[in-house]
């Protein structure tokens, strides 16, 4: 299969180092504190927040910093064939982990000591890179819900198929059995957050990937930077703090 | 039997982002100036031509820069940069008229949910005893804690003091702070709420006790006789004679027009909060009233028509007093 044509497109006609259409959604979901939803292509992501909030089991209670707990799932509805996976299901108790630790670098926990954040991902569309957009969504809805953040952490995926570096593999690009290096960096800080890889990979073209893939997030911050910003004016204008521009 | 088709069932389209959309088109006000600064998390704030300056809640320094934590409006006083969230929980701070429910005993304590970081704590030694003797409170009055509040109840009351580890002291020493029986709980974001002389509100034309707790829980409650002289005696200082006659017999059952009263009101605070608009006794009224004098029926208030309504009267309120 051909994953790159001789002109330089990818399947869905995207150049190599070209990411996906996104969209970014805030205030989805009226209960939770702060909610979010991500699209990157087809893929959708939905997060939402509760807390900061008092700590249900107390003996998890931690006093230097907040206890982040984050759970992932995947609705039965996400994949081409309804697939439904139970709780336990292997893959999401990694990514419910993987994605955990990236978030528990990102909020500032030592301002929130015995409290308790629960972040809940939730995947409607599946189309690859969900765990990626797991933390972009994951990341919007903890701003949304004012926990205080050490920087806009994003999430981006890239592979090497066809002798190229692709950014933003989706479903068919990531079953072509090439590897899949998931980063998520915090831009101003510049340093990462999460690095993992599926499969092998010289190290020389593991630097290319690693930098696509660097690009890619820093690339993304700035789409979730825009709407954050313009969800705050919104609310900014119906408080009355401000007018209108 | 009814007709079959009598009772048609109506469908009302969700239109997600349409009360967000509605605010950004009529409250766009072109000539006013904006001088706020809005960050997003990571974004750097300028610290330009001042001196030295005090770092504040949402802001962390990075390489000697000033970087945002949250998104928010940047805020400067005098040396002091802070940046204030839109949305966050509710921070306790002393003073503070609260609604919380009780969630646990625990000791000489309990704890009740004010729906912020951590749950607080109420003493046995901070509750108003009936009749308002003060004695100590010995083991008996500790094995008969349940008889003042269970878990679950709701009350109001007062922050005592916030300690350095975020935790919160409550006290319910008088007699209008207490358990809140028979009314209606709205949750409101706490950012909506303004901090008053006044959080109760005893509206005795209405027949209507309101109470505007800061942590944003908001109570609305037919008004009961037993809360008037209650308010009375907070607000004259001593009980008066037919205040405490009203208080021995029990409550009688609310009317059904009460009832509507106060479904009017908890929908007029659900209207606020939809907007996104502050939440105080005059705007409260002023969609309480918008809704009466529109004969809007209860169930329409949450429709996109009243909504519409509402927030054309805030813009011809913010234009009227921009031009004072």
């Amino acid at each position: 299969m051909e994953f790159v044509s001789p002109e330089g497109l990818r399947l869905d006609g995207r150049r190599p180092r070209e990411l996906r259409r996104i969209n970014c959604q805030l205030d989805v979901l009226s209960n939770a504190d702060g909610s979010a939803i991500f699209e990157m292509g087809n893929t959708k992501v939905l997060a939402a927040v509760f807390g900061p909030h008092a700590v249900t089991r107390r003996s998890e209670l931690r006093e230097e910093g907040a206890l982040v707990v984050c759970e992932y799932s995947m609705a039965a509805f996400s994949t081409g064939e309804r697939r439904r996976r139970g709780k336990g299901d292997r893959r999401s108790t990694e990514l419910s982990m993987v994605i955990r630790n990236t978030l528990e670098q990102a909020v500032i926990t030592e301002l929130l000591p015995r409290s308790q954040i629960d972040v809940y991902v939730q995947v409607l569309q599946a189309d690859g890179g969900t765990r990626c957009a797991a933390i972009n969504a994951a990341v919007l809805a903890l701003a949304a819900a004012g926990v205080p953040l050490r920087d806009l952490v994003c999430g981006c995926a890239a592979g090497y198929l066809d002798g190229t570096p692709l950014l933003d593999l989706n479903y068919t690009e990531d079953a072509g059995g090439g590897p899949d290096l998931c980063v998520a960096l915090a831009p101003r800080l510049d340093s990462l957050y999460l690095v993992q890889m599926d499969n092998r990979l010289p190290v020389d073209t593991f630097q290319a990937v690693m930098e696509l893939a660097r690009e890619g997030c820093r690339t993304i911050s700035g789409v979730m930077r825009q709407a954050l910003l313009e969800h705050t004016q919104r609310l900014a204008v119906a408080r009355g703090i401000t007018a209108a521009v | 039997m009814a007709a079959a088709g009598a009772s048609a069932v109506t469908v009302r389209a969700l239109v997600p982002g349409a009360d967000v959309a509605l605010i950004e088109r009529v409250l766009n006000v072109h000539d006013a100036p904006s001088s706020t600064t809005f960050v997003c998390v990571g974004d750097e704030i300028s610290t330009e031509g001042q001196e030295g300056f005090l770092r504040g809640h949402g802001t962390q320094v990075v390489d000697g820069k000033l970087v945002a934590t949250v998104c928010g409006v940047v805020e400067r006083v005098n040396k002091l940069i802070y940046v204030k969230t839109l949305n966050s929980r509710y921070n306790a701070e002393q003073g503070d008229v609260v609604v919380g429910r009780v969630a646990d005993l625990a000791g000489k304590a309990w704890r009740v949910d004010l729906k912020s970081r951590q749950e607080a704590k109420l003493l046995l030694s901070a509750v108003h005893l009936p009749g308002g003797i003060q004695r100590r409170r010995n083991a008996e009055d500790e094995l008969n804690m349940r008889s003042f509040f269970r878990e679950g109840e709701l009350i109001s009351a007062e922050v005592q003091s916030v300690h350095a580890d975020g935790s919160v002291a409550l006290h319910t020493r008088s007699a209008k702070y207490g358990k809140l029986v028979c009314g209606q709980l709205l949750e409101v974001p706490p950012n909506l709420i303004k901090r008053q002389k006044q959080h109760f509100h005893t509206l005795e034309a209405l027949g209507v006790e309101l109470i505007i707790g800061c942590n944003g829980l908001v109570w609305v409650a037919p008004l009961r006789p037993d809360r008037l002289a209650a308010a009375n005696a907070a607000a004259g200082g001593g009980a008066g004679e037919e205040d405490e006659a009203a208080a021995a017999q029990p409550p009688p059952p609310p009317s059904r027009t009460q009832l509507e009263v106060v479904c009017r009101m908890a929908n007029a605070i659900r209207v606020l909060t939809r907007l996104y608009m502050p939440v105080y006794p005059a705007s409260i009224m002023a969609t309480y009233e918008a809704a009466v004098e529109g004969e809007v029926a209860l169930a329409d208030m949450l429709e996109p028509g009243f909504l519409e309504a509402v927030v054309a009267q805030e813009a011809q309120r913010r234009s009227s007093a921009m031009q004072e």
